[in-house]
């Protein structure tokens, strides 16, 4: 029942994966990247994450493409002209290969899994995904959280300069 | 009623499915009705009749509209792009509904011995004795509430036309920023429950005092930001009438227009029930009438004070809008998060 229900929804991210690269118009290529977003928070309740899904569609869906639809719509671009150069297409096909090819290497290598970390799913069962999510963002890795906020600042002030002549 | 599906019996399927047909055309009836409503009671408070030859004081007036949005002539204009403006509306449709999947409505009740919550999204472990349901419930809300910007951007910019695309933008501006104030003004309501699921921050008020008053600040603020989110009046900038001639939907006719008034009307009763929810006690109240009564009560009572409210305020700015949003609510709910926060710890 749970592959089946994967098996869909990886069709589904896959089909919309595709159309976001060969949508010829940008806004159907963006709503594509929108399904992509919806599909992996499904994914994410699947692995008992429900905070991650939501997480995923507030702010990839809900936050950061809603700007980009925006930006798409101020710029007013119907259908992309055919002037993309050759030069372009070989390289992007170049890295493309490349990072296929990593994918498929990772994936033939036996050890995937890696080391067990202390958090399993009795333990996200019993205490629950979003407690422990801030426990550890909180105490474990306080110090990345801390510089991450930090950057977040020095980005929003940096932007502010940017639009204001007069400041 | 033997069988099992996902460690489930079949019971609480088949209570799911019939959770799912009562609220639903609830909800629809609840759309329809407000519609008239509204009209009636906006028309009383500017001292008109409202809606009057339809059936008995106009009745029947939201089937009169529906059949008439109905049989009206679909145009796309020519220029549009035809994808994105088709499904448009059903973008703004769907997240204004589904929403009510997580919102508790009632108590527990008992049908064959089977304890079945009035929840969709729940069910009642025999196991553990209490009602699990989804544990990220408000921010299921909150996803759905971003999602919904699309259908109206969308329609703005697919209807290639000046004016319904600065609807759209308006729109996509007015609702990022919102969103932001309304998702931290719920924060402190969180820190009072420890939780993020519906059931728990209701049964939470119903040990003590309602969230709208241990917390009065983000409550109006909560109300205010959804007021702007759901785009009503005094924020109903994306369909500004005098201006923008009714904004993102300028181009749409029949069924698709109808689609983004119900989408219009059900955020309403959606955001309502999250108010009562989240600050109004949920569906407790004096024990002599049932929990859903008082629940749709209150709901009731949220929605005259919305159209109270679009028939008492004139519309904001684009400016003051975002000023307000940014530099007024913003700080306020940060505040208010900061207070709770050193309360709570001591």
């Amino acid at each position: 029942m749970e592959t089946f229900f994967f098996m869909i929804v990886a069709a589904v991210a896959v089909l919309a994966g595709i159309l976001v690269i060969t949508c010829k118009n940008p806004i159907n290529s963006a709503l594509s990247l929108i399904l992509t977003f919806f599909c992996l928070a499904t994914l994410y309740v699947t692995l008992d994450a429900p905070f991650m899904a939501a997480i995923q569609v507030i702010v990839y869906a809900g936050a950061i493409m809603v700007l980009i639809v925006f930006v798409i719509m101020l710029l007013n671009v119907r259908t992309e002209a055919g002037r993309r150069s050759s030069h372009s297409v070989l390289f992007g096909s170049l890295i493309g290969l490349f990072g296929l090819f990593q994918l498929f290497y990772l994936l033939n290598r036996s050890s995937l899994t890696g080391q067990k970390g202390a958090m399993d799913s009795d333990l996200i069962n019993k205490v629950g995904h979003t407690e422990l999510i801030g426990k550890a963002l909180y105490t474990d890795f306080l110090l990345p959280f801390e510089v991450t906020s930090i950057l977040l600042l020095v980005a929003i002030i940096g932007a502010v300069i940017l639009t204001k002549k007069k400041i | 009623m033997g069988y099992e599906i996902l460690g489930l019996p079949m019971a609480y399927y088949i209570a799911m499915v019939l959770k799912v047909l009562v609220v639903f055309v609830f909800v629809l009836l609840t759309v329809a009705y407000a519609t008239y409503a509204e009209r009636k009671i906006i028309g009383h408070m500017q001292v008109r009749l409202g809606p009057m030859r339809t059936g008995w004081h106009g009745l029947l007036q939201p089937i009169a509209d529906g059949l008439k949005l109905f049989f009206k002539e679909e145009i796309i204009p020519s220029q549009a792009d035809k994808f994105a403006f088709l499904i448009a509306p059903v973008i703004a449709l769907i997240p204004a509904f589904i929403g009510f999947a997580v919102i508790p409505f009632g108590e527990t009740i008992e049908v064959g011995g089977y304890k079945i919550p009035l929840q969709i999204a729940a069910y009642y472990d025999t196991a553990a004795g209490k009602v699990v349901d989804l544990n990220v419930g408000v921010l299921y809300i909150l996803a759905l509430a971003s999602v919904g910007v699309y259908g109206i951007v969308l329609a703005g910019w697919a209807s290639n036309n000046k004016y319904s695309l600065l609807g759209g933008l308006r729109s996509a501006a007015q609702m990022v920023s919102y969103e932001l104030a309304a998702g931290l003004a719920i924060v402190s309501v969180f820190m009072l429950s420890e939780s993020l699921s519906l059931q728990k921050i209701v049964a939470d008020q119903a040990n003590g005092a309602w969230y709208a008053f241990k917390q009065p600040l983000a409550f109006i603020l909560f109300c205010i930001c959804s007021l702007a989110e759901i785009n009503r009046t005094p924020f109903d900038l994306p369909e500004a009438e005098t201006e923008l001639v009714s904004g993102f939907c300028t181009e749409y006719s029949s069924m698709k227009y109808a689609m983004f008034f119900m989408a219009e009307y059900a955020n309403m009763v959606t955001v309502c029930a999250v108010t009562t929810t989240l600050f109004l006690g949920g569906w407790h109240g004096p024990g002599f009438l049932p929990g859903w009564f008082w629940f749709i009560a209150k709901v009731y009572f949220l929605i005259f004070t919305c159209m109270w409210i679009r028939a008492t305020y004139p519309r904001y700015r684009y400016d003051q809008l975002m000023r307000l949003g940014w530099k007024v609510f913003l700080p306020l709910t940060l505040l208010n998060i900061v207070v709770t926060g050193i309360i709570v710890s001591f």
